[in-house]
């Protein structure tokens, strides 16, 4: 289903990415830093609004030739960007918005377990599993 | 089908197209109408009211009218709506009912019959009336009657299909109105059939759509139609509706593409999956590109030639809508469709044919939106449109390399051969670009003709998409885009131009902590700063590498081995460094000291162990690590004395540096760590505090500009400190991972040292911490030898024996066999030898080392003690016993005068001072072997008892009591009381009245003694005596010692009894009982008991004829306030010096309570007169004058105001004779020679009857 899935900090760090397959990390890597550039854009204009209405769910970000690159943004600005395959065109817009809500509910607990610190790298195995269940999936 | 056979070709220019009209009838009539109409009929909107719920449109309508024929009605299945003539309308003049008749009916007939045949129902008949041929045929029928004709032959039941118009090319308002009617009339039947006829289009075309599974239905022929209906709606010019067609269409084929994708082909779609010939990119400058268009009309397209057609139709239409925004936005998503419906179709295209196209296309849509907006309008909108330059820069740059644009040496045969063939694709230039300096193809041409020009294409694209990017804010991308253009200069073999996008990007990556990127563009700037000859960048970064973890082994390796070999090439230019950082190369993780509070005496031998973890994949050997070490000598430092050494231990003395952050975040790893560091401020007087605080020493590293910093990789910042003092250990392998390496140093010069620096040399290679932080320091002191004496317990008690606790500590003195301390003793102060002494030896740290037996030569005034032998900075302690003697025992015999006087001092002294104990000192000088001067120690011996004594008397008789308070903790055994007479007298005995001899005093306690004293002759005026006893303390049974009593002396004077006074209350008369309120008599009797004595001489004494006479003065007060006393309450009297000489006074007094009252006090004082001479003796007598009073003010705490005022009113009178008036003195007499013997007697007193106030006073 996605290729990449990506947790980045609200100061831009990457709190946690992986993608499929492992040779195009770096790819991947290049391709979801330079996404943020879109993502500020639209966080930026989103502020405007109230927080309350905000949408949460960003939209596709930018397509590239091969891969469409998908935002979503907590309300403390910890991004989550989502790279699908260009030609995994079944994926409907709402599929891809559920997926983004099952990433932050997993993050969510992450988040609640007391021993992890915030800022640091996900490291949690039950995130981990959930970001490989939504990588299989079609694929 | 019948497009081929369509006898006009299809207008297609639809701009220019408007709905048909046809026009039958009168032509001349027509032509005369038509400016006006033409003119007219666009003039107001008309509502549309559309099937399908679809919103209704204004719509302002035009028309193209033409004549009538009969062929310009479609056949019988004919799709094409816009040769489709929508309203037929026939144009006739005639007002005559025979021209009527003859020849238009016919005509009329006709018409009607061919629309019929067509089955046409939009059709209208106008007949016009003119004023001007009415006039002149004056017989004609009136005018309503041919409409009326025209109405009943043709307009069954649709009269409305037969309008007038009346002179329409006058000027008038029946004119006005006419045309008016005739426009809207024409204007609604225009949209019906439009709505009628569309319907029916859509309808049809729908049908033709669900046809679609059916195996011989053509998308392009379905394309055909539909895009018919979208000229329609363009037509009308509603875009939007067209722009839905297109839209539609462009859905559907997607659909199909992606279905057949996912197997479900359909037999159609083969057709398109073509290989790719042709790739000449989008052309958006015509309108409708008839070439494609045909294309598809003839099933011929391929997929690019569908999508390049549809494509240019949208964008026409959005820009028609002035949304060139789209057009961009929308250019992007159909290049990444094509490019993924090519891939998924399985189409054969050309390498680079696909990177041509999209390049072309990307360039010509830029171009479009250039063309039809202006220059502000394209720099607002950059975030549209820079996606698209990104495009074309990628893909001119993947076309560069597939045709060895990009190598050094330029193309090969091959490549040009590629090159040749794409160019091949591109086909000839089209006519309309072909004026255009830049187009799109002539800039590919040109870019993939030489080496040269694609440099500059390619630099011009980047270096505008960069700007965009940077313009728009959109960092991340343009510093991506800038690695792109890296790779290419590298490529170019120019690494210098490279090494500025890689280090913007590297500053980017950093800032951000992205890891890999970091790791990437790291191992891109290495190859760059290589080339570049930047030695020790590049060092750097290979450090960095080679420690990098997101690297495989392999690559690490090759940067370690780049390092090592740089050193082990350089190695014969001596003296030239290269200093680096060292985080990179290996860090520090904790240091050790030992010993473990970091604190060393002067030449001790101190070790620091440190913990470095090795970066490197390899095992590196290092010539050398060293520390350097900031030297302070720091005056008053607390941490230097060996006080601070014992009583401060650290933990373990590890000191864990923190771990060096991960690349993120990066904010806090940009900044060097704070160094904080302690500031004391003296004053430079009295040494004391003035100010302390903490400051921060690398304050100009934190406020440094963040932007002005170069980068964060350049070692500009590593300075080498160069210090004196440095802990250095030589030669060390160190393994990848944990590696303890050990210094050892002697310390010197006493100070604080402070660790500041670590530096690891590999060759010429200097790998430098630049600060070790947090703050290590070690502590070199050096010590004088001292010795300390002080007691084990809070004080020492004199009498008994005491240990004291010798502490010598070493210092840089080393006690050898045979050192002694020589004591000088203070005579009254014993040291006691045991048989065996026993000293421990302990070091500056308070471990025990030893334990050793030392010896004590006691030889008369000098007690020898010689020492155990003691390295330097140790500690050696011994206990001694130490006696002191109470030789010169509390000198307390010297009473003043008076006994009870100095006694009832001592009382209120003891109150004052509450349970202090009198100390004595003893000096003890010492004379050390370090040392030419003395120590003298000061030990301070407390008494353990406080004695009073007191004289009672009974009568005549006379009694000593002692009383021994014990003031100290502890309990002791008193035994052997004794008293003894100083004086010796003969005649006078201490008889004890005292039963035990030994008894026990418990701490905070008293015991008393007393004695009768008896005499045989005449008692001497004062007794001299001393008071001793033995004690020991209670707790141990045996002493070894012997010890001295306690001894008390002191002085009793004037003890002999020379008056006693009687007093007697007697009720009145007749009265058995006092009683309250009434008067009752007071009889004070005074005798003297002993003819003259020598303490009778003085001035109060008269003798007249050997006879001696004293004066007396009495005073009844009472205190209590139980008795009135009434009259005089006192008086003198003259008193004969003679044994049982009496004299008696009466007073009334009443009684003022009932009950057992006690007596009043009658006090009797000695009366002296005014003594002229006695100036001389003024201070003692005013000394005992006011000491009386004090006497008088402790007796009589509660007397009553009145008896205050007397006193106070006698004493004035006193101090005014003190100043020189003659006035007699009161004298008081010593205790024992007043007896009082009616004291403490009481009398009965009843309450009197009359007594009705009863006074109750709560105290």
């Amino acid at each position: 289903m996605a290729v990449c899935i990506a947790v980045i900090a609200k100061e831009n760090y990457p709190l946690y990415i992986r993608s499929v397959p492992t040779e195009d990390e770096l790819k991947f890597h290049y391709m979801v830093h330079t996404s943020l550039d879109v993502v500020d854009e639209k966080v930026s204009a989103l502020g405007k609004a109230l927080v309350d209405q905000r949408e949460l769910y960003l939209g596709l970000l930018y397509p590239t030739e091969d891969h469409k690159v998908y935002g979503y943004v907590t309300n403390s600005k910890v991004k989550f960007v989502m790279v699908v395959d260009s030609s995994n065109t079944a994926l409907r817009d709402n599929e891809i918005r559920s997926m983004f809500r099952k990433l932050h509910n997993s993050y969510t607990d992450v988040m609640c377990n007391p021993f992890y610190n915030p800022g640091d790298r996900i490291q949690s195995r039950a995130f981990d599993n959930m970001v490989t269940s939504m990588m299989i999936q079609v694929c | 089908m019948d497009a081929p056979e369509e006898p006009l070709p299809p207008v297609i220019y639809t701009m220019e197209n408007k709905p048909i009209v046809t026009c039958a009838g009168d032509q001349n009539l027509f032509t005369s109408i038509y400016p006006t109409l033409s003119q007219q009929l666009p003039r107001e909107p008309m509502e549309w009211r559309r099937s399908y719920g679809r919103a209704p449109k204004m719509i302002h309508l035009e028309s193209n009218f033409v004549q009538f024929k009969e062929e310009l009605l479609p056949k019988e299945g004919n799709k094409a709506l816009l040769t489709f003539p929508f309203l037929h309308i026939y144009w006739t003049e005639c007002c005559d009912t025979e021209v009527y008749k003859a020849t238009v009916k016919d005509d009329l007939t006709k018409w009607q019959n061919v629309l019929k045949a067509h089955s046409s129902v939009d059709w209208l008949i106008v007949v016009v009336e003119n004023d001007a041929k009415k006039k002149n045929k004056t017989n004609i029928l009136p005018r309503t009657s041919i409409v009326d004709k025209i109405r009943n032959d043709f307009c069954n039941k649709q009269s409305d299909r037969c309008v007038v118009l009346s002179d329409p090319l006058k000027d008038s308002s029946r004119t006005q109105e006419s045309w008016n009617a005739f426009l809207t009339k024409l204007r609604t039947l225009l949209l019906m059939s439009f709505t009628k006829n569309l319907g029916k289009f859509e309808d049809d075309m729908r049908t033709l759509r669900e046809k679609r599974t059916e195996p011989g239905w053509s998308f392009c022929e379905y394309f055909m139609v539909q895009e018919e209906l979208a000229f329609v709606f363009e037509m009308l010019q509603q875009f939007e509706d067209a722009l839905v067609q297109y839209d539609e269409l462009d859905a559907l084929f997607s659909q199909y593409v992606v279905n057949f994708g996912a197997g479900d082909g359909a037999n159609w779609l083969t057709f398109f999956c073509q290989p790719v010939k042709s790739w000449n990119g989008l052309i958006l400058r015509k309108p409708i590109d008839m070439e494609k268009r045909e294309l598809i009309q003839k099933q011929e397209a391929t997929l690019l030639d569908l999508r390049s057609y549809l494509f240019s139709r949208q964008c026409t239409l959005l820009l028609f809508l002035q949304r060139p925004w789209e057009v961009a936005q929308r250019a992007l998503e159909l290049l990444h469709s094509c490019v993924q419906e090519l891939k998924l179709l399985e189409v054969s295209v050309p390498p680079g044919a696909l990177d041509c196209w999209v390049f072309l296309s990307c360039l010509e849509v830029l171009q479009r939106i250039e063309g039809c907006c202006d220059r502000a309008q394209i720099d607002s909108n950059i975030a549209h449109t820079v996606g698209l330059w990104n495009y074309a820069t990628e893909k001119l740059k993947a076309l560069g390399y597939l045709c060895g644009l990009v190598s050094e040496k330029g193309p090969n045969s091959e490549d040009l051969n590629r090159t040749v063939d794409l160019l091949a694709g591109l086909g000839a230039e089209r006519p309309e670009t072909a004026n255009t300096a830049q187009s799109p193809y002539k800039k590919l041409k040109e870019a993939l003709s030489s080496v040269e020009a694609f440099e500059k294409h390619y630099l011009d694209l980047s270096h505008a998409t960069i700007e965009m990017y940077t313009s728009i804010g959109r960092i991340r991308s343009a510093k991506f885009v800038g690695k792109d253009l890296a790779e290419f200069y590298m490529r170019k073999k120019s690494p210098q131009k490279a090494e500025l996008y890689l280090q913007g990007a590297l500053k980017n990556y950093l800032a951000e902590g992205w890891a890999l990127p970091i790791t990437h563009t790291r191992k891109q700037l290495a190859e760059c700063q290589k080339h570049l000859g930047q030695i020790e960048n590049y060092l750097q970064t290979s450090s960095l590498l080679a420690s990098d973890c997101h690297l495989t082994d392999e690559e690490r390796k090759y940067f370690c081995q780049e390092i090592l070999n740089f050193a082990s090439q350089q190695t014969n230019s001596p003296g030239h460094k290269i200093v680096l950082p060292m985080h990179s190369f290996a860090q520090l993780k904790s240091l050790h000291f030992d010993p473990s509070n970091a604190v060393v005496h002067v030449g001790g031998v101190l070790s620091v162990e440190i913990t470095l973890w090795s970066q490197m994949p390899v095992p590196v050997h290092v010539e050398q690590i060293a520390i350097n070490v900031h030297f302070s000598i720091e005056k008053n430092n607390y941490r230097k004395t060996a006080e601070w050494l014992t009583k401060h231990k650290t933990s373990n003395g590890i000191i864990n540096f923190p771990h060096e952050p991960a690349p993120f975040p990066a904010s806090q790893n940009s900044l060097p760590a704070l160094e904080l560091y302690e500031m004391f401020e003296r004053s430079p007087s009295d040494n004391s505090l003035n100010t302390t605080g903490i400051i921060c020493k690398n304050v100009h590293m934190l406020l440094r500009r963040q932007e002005s910093s170069s980068s964060v990789d350049v070692p500009s910042g590593v300075a080498l400190e160069d210090g004196a003092h440095v802990l250095k250990c030589s030669s060390v392998m160190l393994e990848p991972g944990a590696n303890k390496v050990l210094f050892r140093t002697q310390a010197r010069e006493p100070g604080t040292y402070t660790l500041r620096q670590l530096c690891a040399s590999v060759g010429p290679l200097w790998f430098v911490l630049p600060h070790v932080y947090p703050i290590v320091q070690y502590d070199v002191y050096s010590q004088e030898p001292q010795l300390h004496v002080e007691p084990i317990t809070d004080s020492l008690l004199a009498g008994i024996p005491q240990k004291v606790r010798f502490t010598v500590t070493t210092g840089h003195y080393t006690v050898k066999n045979g050192d002694s301390l020589q004591l000088s003793n203070a005579e009254a102060m014993l040291i006691l030898c045991h048989a065996e002494n026993r000293a421990v030896i302990y070091s500056n740290t308070r471990e025990k080392s030893s334990d050793a037996s030392f010896r004590i030569q006691s030889s008369g005034k000098v007690t020898s003690i010689s020492l155990p032998a003691a390295p330097a900075y140790h500690l050696i302690e011994f206990e001694l016993d130490v006696l002191s003697l109470p030789s010169a025992p509390a000198v307390r015999g010297d009473s003043n005068q008076p006994g009870l006087k100095e006694s009832r001092r001592t009382c209120s002294e003891k109150l004052a001072a509450s349970h202090c104990m009198v100390t004595t000192d003893h000096k003890v000088s010492i004379d050390c072997p370090w040392s030419i001067y003395s120590t003298v120690i000061a030990l301070n011996f407390s008494i353990p008892f406080q004695t009073t004594h007191s004289l009672l008397s009974a009568g005549t008789r006379k009694y000593i009591q002692i009383c021994v308070q014990n003031l100290s903790e502890l309990d002791f055994r008193l035994s052997d009381s004794s008293l003894i007479d100083t004086g010796g007298s003969a005649d006078l005995q201490l008889v004890p009245l005292n039963t035990q001899i030994q008894q026990h005093i418990h701490s905070q306690q008293s015991v008393f003694f007393v004695w009768e004293l008896k005499w045989t002759r005449e008692p001497p005026p004062a007794l001299h005596c001393r008071f001793s006893v033995g004690f020991s303390p209670a707790s141990e049974e045996q002493l070894s010692v012997s010890l001295q009593p306690y001894t008390y002396e002191f002085q009793v004077e004037n003890f002999f009894t020379l008056y006693n006074v009687k007093a007697e209350i007697f009720p009145p008369l007749g009265m058995e009982y006092c009683k309250t309120g009434s008067l009752c008599s007071l009889e004070v009797s005074i005798t003297r008991l002993s003819d003259l004595l020598e303490v009778d001489k003085d001035e109060a004494l008269t003798e007249s004829d050997e006879y001696f006479t004293t004066k007396l003065m009495y005073e009844v007060v009472d205190n209590s306030s139980n008795w009135a006393v009434c009259g005089k309450s006192s008086g003198v009297l003259s008193m004969p010096v003679a044994a049982q000489a009496t004299h008696r006074v009466h007073m009334e007094v009443m009684p003022l309570f009932a009950g057992h009252l006690p007596f009043p006090d009658v006090r009797l004082f000695k009366y002296l007169p005014h003594h002229s001479a006695h100036s001389s003796q003024l201070d003692a007598d005013s000394w005992i004058e006011n000491d009386s009073l004090s006497v008088d003010k402790n007796v009589d705490d509660a007397v009553d105001s009145s008896s205050i005022k007397s006193r106070g009113s006698m004493h004035s009178a006193s101090s005014i004779e003190h100043r020189g008036l003659p006035m007699p003195r009161l004298q008081a007499f010593p205790p024992g020679q007043v007896f009082n013997s009616s004291s403490g007697m009481q009398v009965f007193v009843i309450p009197s009857k009359e007594d009705h106030v009863l006074e109750v006073s709560v105290t």
